[in-house]
C-alpha cells in the first residue's frame, strides 16, 4: 500500500515552496498564501506562506509564542484569517467553518489534549467517523433502517483504527482515564477517523520520554505510508523534527524566517540565532 | 414632563436597589467565577431579619434592625459559601450552578416554613422621619431619598475600598488570576469569604430599600429582583463594579418607563427581553472585558 | 447470532423498557381495576407528563451539558396552543383523534419556540445560557398570561376537553414510550455521540467535523417538542390551566428529577420522576416539606458527586458491577477465547 508513495518522484521545489523535494505527479494538498491575522491591532501571524505535498511530513517550529498554534487555528478556520488564502486540494477554505474544513480534509490534534473525556475510547473514534457514517435521524431514533449495519461498520472501522496504535483492547475504557501517552495517541486516531488528507499534529511528543518519542516517530511515518496523507506537525523535540520531517518551516514573531530541508535549517544562521542559539544559552 | 421626571426618579430609586444587588453578583462572579443564584434570596432573608427584629419589641429603633439584618446576611452569605460552594471550587460550573439553585430554593422554602406564605407588611420608623419633598410637581418620598443618598455613599465607599485597601487589591488580583494570586501570598479562600460578606451586606441594605419601596415581603420576594439584578450586572459587564452600578440604574429606569409608558402587565417581559438581548448581543456588557476561549 | 440477541435482550436500554412496561402494567391494572387512591388516580397522567418532561430535559442537561431553566415554558407553549386547538376540534372529532393531533401541533409549536430559545445557545453557554433560558421561560409565562385567547390571568378553561385518567392514560403511556425510546436510541447513535462530544469538548467536536450549531439547535428543538406534547396531555387532565403554574419553579422541579436520576441517564430520570412525584403524595404529612427536601437533595447530590470518596463508593455499586460480579466467570472465559 505504500507503493504509491515510494514511487512518487521527488523534484526540486518551486521558488515559493518551502519543501525541498516533493511528490510531483500531483498538485500540492495544502497551499497557504500570505496568511495573516491581527488580534486587536496586534499582528499574531503575518505573511505566512506554505505549500505541502500530498504525502509529505512537514514540520513547523519556532520559539514559544512564535504563533505556531495560531497557524493551526488559521488553517482549520478556528480563526478566520485577516489576510491571505488557504487552498486545500485546490479548493479555497475561506468562509468555511471548522467542521466544514474538517469535512474538506483537514484534521488536527491539540497542544493541550482535547478528548471527549467522559466518553469511551471507542466513542471518541466514532465521533471522528461522524461524517463518514450514513445514519439519518430516523435511523438514529428507531435503531432501524440500516442503523445496525451502519453502526457495525463504523465500530469495525474504529477498532481497526485503534488497532493501528495497538489500542483496540482499550476501546471500552473512559477516554479521560487513559494514561497521558495513550490520550495523545487516541487524539491522533480520532483525527485519522475523519478521513483527512492532511493531519495537523500540535506537539505530539510533548511530555513523552525518548523511547515513547521514538515510537511516535515510527508511528507518524506509518500513518503517512498507510493512509497516504500529508502531516504537518508542531514540535519542540528537535530529534523528532529533524528525524522525520522532509521540510521544515521556522516561525519567529509570527513571521517565517526560514524554510528548507532539515540540513538547510540546521545550517541557517538566522534560525540558530532565533531558535537554536537561544536554546544553547 | 412632570410624569417623565417622576418616572425617572422612581426608576433611579429602583435602579439603585438593583445596583446594590448587582454589585454582589458582579463581585462574586468576578472573584469566585460563579453565578451565586442564591444572592437574591439573601435580600429576602435580610428583609425578614428586619421585621423579625422590629417585632421583638415596640421600642427597637429601625436602624438597629438594619444592623441586625446586615450581620445576619453577612454570616449567612459566608456560611453558604463555606458549606456549599467551597467544596465545589474545582467542580464543573454546571454542578456549582445547580448547587446555587438548590441553596436559593432552600432559603425560600425555609422562609416559607418559618414565616408562612402570607405576605408581611414591611415598615421602619425612619422611613417617615424624612418628610417627602417636592421639586416643582415632582414628589420624592423619604424612602426614595434615603435610597438614592445611601446608594451613592455605598458606591463611593466601595470604590475606595476596592482601589485603596490591601483587601481590595487582593480581590482584584484573585479576580485576574487565582493561581498567581495564591503564589503571591494572597489567601484565595479568605478573599472569597470577604467578597461574599460584602455582597451579602449590600444585599441586606438593598432589602431595606426594597421592602420600603414595595411595603410587603414574602418568601419569594428575593428571586425577581435577584434575577433582574443579575441582568443588570451582565448589562454593565460582569466583574466590573462601575458596570454593575451603571447596569442597575439603567435597568431600573427601563423597568419604570416600561411600566409607565407601555404596560404594567408587560414590564417583566420587557425586562427579561432586555436580559436576553443583552446576553445574546453583548454578553461582555457595557463595561466588561472580552474573554475569548483559548484553543 | 444467539449471543448478540441475548446481549440486545438484556441491554441497558432494553431493561429500562421492561421496567417501564412493568410499571405501566401495574398502574393500568390498579387504575382500571379501581385500586388507586384518589390522589394517585388523578396523578397517573400528570406523572406520565413529568416522565416525558424529565427525559426530554435530560437531553439538554445530561447530553448537551447545558442548563435549561425554561423547560416549563416549552411545556406551557405546547399546552396552551394544543389545548386551544383541542377545544376547537373536540366539537367535531372524538378525543382519540383530536388529542393526538393537538399533541403534535402543540409539540411543533413548542419546537419552534425551542428553536428561538436555542439560538442564544449558539453564542452562550453555562451560567449565561441558563439565565437566558430562565428569562425566555418568564417571557413565555408573561405573554401567555397577558393574551386574551389563552384566558389571561384567570387561566384557560379546559373543561370542554377535560378527560378522566382512564381515557388519557393510554395516550400518556404511548407518549412516555415514544419519548423514552427516541431518547435512548438517540443517545446511542452518531447524532447522540455528536451531542455528547459537544458537551465534553466543543472545540474538539468541531475539529472532528461535528456541526455544533446544528446539534445545539436540534437538542433544544427536540426537548421543546416533547415538553410541548407532554403539556398538551397535561392540559387535558385539568379543567383549568394557568400560565403562572408553568414558571421557573416548575422548571426547577423537573431539573431536580433529572439531577436526582443522574444526568444523562434516561432510566434514572424515569425512576426519579416516579419517586419524586408519588412519594410526597403518599406521605401526606411530609408534603409540606417537599420543596425543602428537593433543595436539600440538589445540594447534597452535587456535593457528594464532587467528593472523590463518594464517587468511588458509588462506582462500586452500580447495577452493572453487581451484574458483572455474577457474570464474572462467563466473561473471563469469553476474554480467554477472544485472545
Amino acid at each position: 500500500m505504500s507503493d504509491k508513495s515510494k514511487s512518487s518522484r521527488l523534484v526540486p521545489l518551486p521558488t515559493n515552496a518551502f519543501v525541498p523535494e516533493r511528490d510531483v505527479d500531483k498538485d500540492p494538498i495544502l497551499e497557504a498564501r500570505h496568511l495573516g491575522i491581527d488580534f486587536g491591532g496586534l499582528t499574531a501571524v503575518d505573511d505566512f506562506s506554505l505549500i505541502i505535498g500530498r504525502t509529505e511530513i512537514a514540520g513547523l517550529i519556532g520559539p514559544n509564542g512564535a504563533g505556531k498554534t495560531t497557524v493551526f487555528n488559521l488553517l482549520t478556520n478556528v480563526y478566520q484569517p485577516t489576510r491571505g488564502s488557504i487552498m486545500l486540494d485546490g479548493y479555497n477554505t475561506a468562509g468555511k467553518s471548522t467542521h466544514q474544513v474538517n469535512k474538506m480534509g483537514i484534521a488536527r490534534t491539540f497542544q493541550n489534549i482535547r478528548l471527549f473525556s467522559q466518553m469511551s475510547v471507542l466513542d471518541n473514534v466514532l465521533v471522528g467517523l461522524h461524517n463518514e457514517m450514513k445514519e439519518n435521524m430516523l435511523a438514529a431514533v428507531t435503531h432501524l433502517f440500516g442503523y445496525q449495519k451502519e453502526e457495525k461498520k463504523a465500530k469495525a472501522r474504529a477498532l481497526e483504527l485503534l488497532d493501528f496504535f495497538h489500542m483496540a483492547d482499550l476501546a471500552d475504557h473512559q477516554a479521560g482515564s487513559l494514561p497521558y501517552g495513550a490520550q495523545r495517541r487516541l487524539e491522533i486516531v480520532r483525527a485519522l477517523a475523519t478521513n483527512p488528507s492532511i493531519v495537523l499534529l500540535d506537539e505530539p511528543a510533548a511530555g513523552m520520554n525518548p523511547s515513547e518519542t521514538a515510537e511516535l516517530m515510527e508511528n507518524i511515518r506509518r500513518i503517512r505510508d498507510t493512509f497516504e496523507i500529508a502531516i504537518l506537525l508542531i514540535e519542540h523535540d528537535m530529534n523528532l523534527v529533524m528525524g522525520i520531517c522532509e521540510g521544515i518551516c521556522v516561525l519567529n514573531y509570527g513571521k517565517v524566517i526560514a524554510k528548507g530541508s532539515p540540513e538547510e535549517i540546521k545550517a541557517n544562521p538566522q534560525v540558530i540565532e532565533a531558535y537554536l542559539g537561544r536554546k544553547d544559552g | 414632563m412632570t410624569e417623565f421626571i417622576q418616572t425617572l426618579v422612581s426608576g433611579l430609586s429602583l435602579g439603585s436597589i438593583y445596583a446594590l444587588i448587582a454589585l454582589g453578583y458582579t463581585m462574586v462572579y468576578g472573584i469566585a467565577k460563579m453565578l451565586n443564584f442564591a444572592h437574591g434570596d439573601i435580600i429576602m432573608v435580610g428583609a425578614y431579619s428586619v421585621i423579625s427584629t422590629v417585632a421583638l419589641s415596640t421600642n427597637i429603633p429601625g436602624i438597629v434592625a438594619v444592623v441586625v439584618s446586615i450581620v445576619v446576611c453577612a454570616v449567612l452569605g459566608v456560611t453558604i459559601e463555606f458549606l456549599a460552594y467551597r467544596p465545589l471550587r474545582k467542580a464543573p460550573s454546571l454542578s456549582v450552578l445547580i448547587t446555587a439553585i438548590g441553596v436559593s430554593y432552600l432559603l425560600q422554602n425555609l422562609a416559607l416554613l418559618i414565616f408562612g406564605s402570607q405576605q408581611k407588611s414591611f415598615h421602619l420608623d425612619f422611613f417617615d422621619a424624612i418628610k417627602p419633598i417636592y421639586i416643582g410637581d415632582v414628589l420624592i418620598n423619604g424612602i426614595t431619598l434615603i435610597t438614592l443618598v445611601v446608594t451613592i455613599l455605598i458606591m463611593i465607599a466601595l470604590t475606595i475600598f476596592i482601589n485603596g485597601t490591601r483587601m481590595g487589591k487582593a480581590m482584584r488580583a484573585v479576580s485576574e488570576d487565582k493561581e498567581a494570586a495564591e503564589l503571591m501570598g494572597i489567601s484565595v479562600n479568605k478573599t472569597i469569604t470577604v467578597t461574599f460578606a460584602i455582597g451579602s451586606i449590600l444585599a441586606a441594605v438593598a432589602s431595606v430599600f426594597y421592602g420600603g419601596a414595595y411595603k410587603y415581603i414574602k418568601p419569594t420576594t428575593g428571586s425577581m429582583p435577584g434575577i433582574k439584578a443579575f441582568t443588570a450586572a451582565v448589562f454593565g459587564g460582569i466583574g466590573s463594579i462601575p458596570g454593575a452600578m451603571l447596569g442597575g440604574v439603567l435597568l431600573g429606569v427601563i423597568e419604570q418607563f416600561a411600566k409607565a409608558y407601555i404596560s404594567t402587565l408587560w414590564s417583566d417581559a420587557i425586562v427579561f427581553l432586555v436580559l436576553v438581548i443583552v446576553l445574546v448581543v453583548k454578553p461582555t456588557g457595557l463595561l466588561g472585558k472580552k474573554i475569548s476561549e483559548k484553543v | 447470532m444467539k449471543t448478540s440477541f441475548a446481549k440486545r435482550f438484556f441491554s441497558r436500554n432494553a431493561v429500562t423498557v421492561y421496567l417501564l412496561v412493568a410499571f405501566y402494567v401495574l398502574v393500568s391494572v390498579l387504575l382500571y381495576g379501581g385500586g388507586l387512591s384518589r390522589q394517585l388516580y388523578y396523578m397517573a397522567v400528570p406523572l406520565s407528563c413529568y416522565i416525558v418532561l424529565a427525559v426530554s430535559l435530560n437531553l439538554v442537561v445530561g447530553l448537551l451539558g447545558e442548563l435549561s431553566l425554561g423547560h416549563a415554558g416549552f411545556m406551557s407553549v405546547g399546552l396552551f396552543s394544543g389545548c386551544l386547538l383541542s377545544i376547537k376540534l373536540s366539537t367535531v372529532l372524538p378525543i382519540a383523534v383530536s388529542l393526538p393531533i393537538s399533541m403534535i401541533v402543540g409539540g411543533l409549536l413548542a419546537a419552534v419556540i425551542g428553536l428561538l430559545v436555542g439560538l442564544p445557545a449558539l453564542r452562550l453557554k453555562g451560567d449565561y445560557l441558563a439565565i437566558v433560558t430562565l428569562g425566555c421561560g418568564e417571557i413565555i409565562k408573561n405573554v401567555i398570561t397577558n393574551l386574551d385567547v389563552t384566558g389571561g390571568a384567570l387561566g384557560l378553561n379546559t373543561l370542554p376537553i377535560y378527560s378522566d385518567p382512564e381515557t388519557l392514560l393510554p395516550f400518556g403511556i404511548l407518549l412516555v414510550f415514544i419519548t423514552v425510546i427516541v431518547m435512548m436510541n438517540l443517545k446511542n447513535s452518531r447524532h447522540g455521540r455528536a451531542i455528547t462530544a459537544i458537551r465534553d469538548n466543543r472545540i474538539a467536536a468541531e475539529a472532528s467535523g461535528v456541526n455544533v450549531t446544528y446539534y445545539k439547535l436540534l437538542v433544544f428543538v427536540l426537548a421543546a417538542f416533547f415538553a410541548g406534547m407532554a403539556g398538551v396531555l397535561y392540559g387535558h387532565a385539568f379543567s383549568n390551566v394557568k400560565a403562572t403554574t408553568f414558571d421557573y419553579n416548575m422548571s426547577i422541579e423537573i431539573l431536580v428529577i433529572v439531577v436526582l436520576g443522574g444526568m444523562g441517564s434516561v432510566r434514572g430520570s424515569i425512576i426519579a420522576a416516579i419517586l419524586l412525584r408519588t412519594l410526597p403524595e403518599l406521605l401526606r404529612e411530609v408534603s409540606d416539606y417537599r420543596m425543602l427536601a428537593y433543595s436539600v437533595l440538589l445540594i447534597a447530590i452535587m456535593l457528594l458527586n464532587a467528593s472523590p470518596k463518594f464517587v468511588e463508593l458509588k462506582g462500586r455499586w452500580t447495577l452493572k458491577n453487581v451484574l458483572a460480579f455474577f457474570k464474572k466467570k462467563k466473561t473471563a472465559s469469553a476474554v480467554e477465547k477472544g485472545e
